[in-house]
C-alpha cells in the first residue's frame, strides 16, 4: 500500500469512526469548556451543536480533504462556529484562548479512538491517529478564520454606519441645507460629507449650504483644506457655502497655523449663517406685530 | 483630442432666449468644437446684443483642465463684450474632480440649474438695460 493510499484510507477510517461514535463524542464535547460556556441554558442544545460539528468533520474526512479549510463540509457549521467564537469573544476570551479550547476537543476524541477495538496494525493505527490530529487542527483553523472574518465584517459595517450616522444633511429652509459636523474629520469622512452635501444641493435645489463645525474638536491644516475644497465644490455647482460654529479657540488655532480661510464665508453660529442665507434671499423674519 | 470626423465636428448649438444665450454642452468637447463654440458665442453676443450667457454642463460627465479653461475663456471674452456668463448644472462628481485637480475656476459665476442661472442674470440686468438704452 503506497503512502498516498495509506493517508486516504486513514482519512476514511477517521470519517467512519466519527460517524460511528458520534453520540459518545458529542456527549464528551458537550462537557468541554467551549460548548459548555456557549450553551449555558440546555445541555441538549450543546449536544446537538456538537453533533452538527461532528457531521461536518466526518463529511470532510470521508471526502479526504483533511487539511482543506475551504472544504464544503465546513460551510454548514461555519455560521454556528462563528456564533460560538463570537459569544466567547464577548465574554472576554482572547483568540488564543478560543484556539486552545478548540484544541482541547482533540483529547477526548483521541481517547475514544484509542479505545476503539480494532484489528489494524500499529502503523495503521498511528496513521489514523495522525489523520484525526490533522483534522482537528483544520477545525481549529476554520474556527479562527470564521471568528476573524466575522469580526472584520462587523468593523466594516460599523464604520459604514458611523459614516452615515455622522453626516446628516438637514433642510433648514427652502433652498438652505446644513450639515452639522460632529467628531474628528478625516479624509474618508470629509469625502462623504462633501458628496452628501453636494447631492443634497442638487436634490433640494439649495442655493445656500451651511457647514456647521461646532462639534469638531480640532481644526488642523488638513481639516481646513477639506473645508475649503467642499466650499469650492459647492460654489462650482452654484451654491454658496457658509462655514459656521467656529469656536474662539479654533479661530485662534486657525490664525496661529497661518491657514488662509479668506475664500470661505464664515459666521459665528448656525443661527447667524441661516440669518445670512435668508437675508441674501430677501427673506425677512420679524416678530409679528401685537404678538407676545 | 480629435474628433472622429475632423471636417464635421458636431457644433454645439447656441440658442437665443430673449436677452440670453443658452449653450448646452453634451459629452466630450473636442478641441475644434471648443474653438468653434468660442467664436459662435462671441459673434452671437455682438450680433444679438445679448446681455447674458448660460452654459449648461449638466450633460457633461467628465471635466478636465481643458474644458475648465474653455469655460473660463468664454466667460472672459463674453465679459469683454459686456455679457455676463453663468455656468449651470455642474454635477457633484464633476465639482469634486475639479476641486481635487485644484481648478476652482474663481472667475466663473455658477448656478444650480438653467432656471436659477436665468434668474441670476435677470437680477444683474440693470446694467444691461442701461447699455441698450444708450444704444437706441
Amino acid at each position: 500500500m503506497s503512502e498516498q493510499e495509506a493517508v486516504e484510507s486513514a482519512a476514511r477510517e477517521v470519517g467512519a469512526f466519527l460517524e460511528r461514535r458520534r453520540e459518545q463524542i458529542a456527549q464528551r464535547w458537550a462537557d468541554a469548556p467551549l460548548f459548555r460556556a456557549v450553551f449555558t441554558v440546555s445541555r441538549d442544545e450543546a449536544v446537538e451543536a456538537c453533533k452538527a460539528v461532528l457531521d461536518a468533520l466526518s463529511e470532510v474526512a470521508s471526502a479526504g480533504r483533511l487539511e482543506d479549510v475551504a472544504a464544503p463540509g465546513f460551510d454548514r457549521v461555519r455560521d454556528q462556529l462563528g456564533r460560538m467564537a463570537g459569544s466567547r469573544t464577548r465574554t472576554g476570551s482572547s483568540p488564543a484562548q478560543i484556539a486552545d479550547e478548540v484544541a482541547a476537543l482533540r483529547a477526548p476524541t483521541a481517547e475514544l479512538l484509542r479505545a476503539e477495538p480494532s484489528d489494524a496494525t500499529a502503523a495503521e493505527a498511528a496513521e489514523t491517529m495522525l489523520a484525526l490530529t490533522v483534522l482537528m487542527g483544520t477545525l481549529r483553523l476554520v474556527v479562527m478564520q470564521t471568528a476573524l472574518s466575522s469580526g472584520e465584517a462587523l468593523i466594516a459595517r460599523q464604520r459604514q454606519q458611523l459614516l452615515e450616522v455622522a453626516t446628516p444633511v438637514i433642510s433648514l429652509w427652502e433652498g438652505v441645507v446644513a450639515v452639522p459636523l460632529i467628531g474628528t474629520l478625516d479624509s474618508a469622512r470629509s469625502q462623504v460629507v462633501m458628496e452628501s452635501l453636494l447631492e443634497s444641493v442638487v436634490d433640494r435645489r439649495a442655493r445656500y449650504a451651511i457647514l456647521d463645525i461646532t462639534g469638531v474638536p480640532t481644526v488642523d491644516s488638513l481639516v481646513a483644506q477639506h473645508l475649503m475644497k467642499t466650499v469650492a465644490a459647492a460654489r462650482l455647482m452654484g451654491a454658496e457655502c457658509i462655514v459656521s460654529g467656529i469656536r474662539p479657540a479654533i479661530a485662534q488655532t486657525i490664525v496661529h497655523l497661518g491657514i488662509d480661510l479668506g475664500t470661505v464665508l464664515t459666521r459665528a453660529s448656525l443661527a447667524d449663517a441661516l440669518a445670512y442665507a435668508l437675508s441674501q434671499q430677501g427673506i425677512e423674519v420679524s416678530p409679528r406685530a401685537g404678538g407676545r | 483630442m480629435t474628433s472622429p470626423h475632423p471636417g464635421h465636428a458636431a457644433a454645439v448649438p447656441v440658442l437665443a432666449l430673449g436677452e440670453t444665450l443658452l449653450v448646452t454642452l453634451q459629452g466630450d468637447l473636442h478641441d475644434r468644437t471648443a474653438e468653434q463654440l468660442q467664436q459662435d458665442v462671441t459673434h452671437r453676443i455682438v450680433r444679438s446684443g445679448a446681455a447674458g450667457v448660460v452654459i449648461d454642463i449638466s450633460g457633461v460627465d467628465v471635466v478636465d483642465s481643458f474644458l475648465g479653461r474653455v469655460l473660463a475663456e468664454i466667460a472672459e471674452s463674453a465679459r469683454l463684450l459686456a455679457a455676463h456668463t453663468v455656468v449651470v448644472g455642474m454635477r457633484p462628481a464633476v465639482a469634486i474632480t475639479l476641486v481635487e485637480l485644484g481648478l476652482t475656476l474663481p472667475g466663473l459665476t455658477t448656478a444650480l440649474d438653467v432656471e436659477q442661472g436665468m434668474e441670476l442674470l435677470t437680477r444683474s440686468r440693470p446694467a444691461a438695460a442701461d447699455r441698450r438704452g444708450r444704444g437706441t
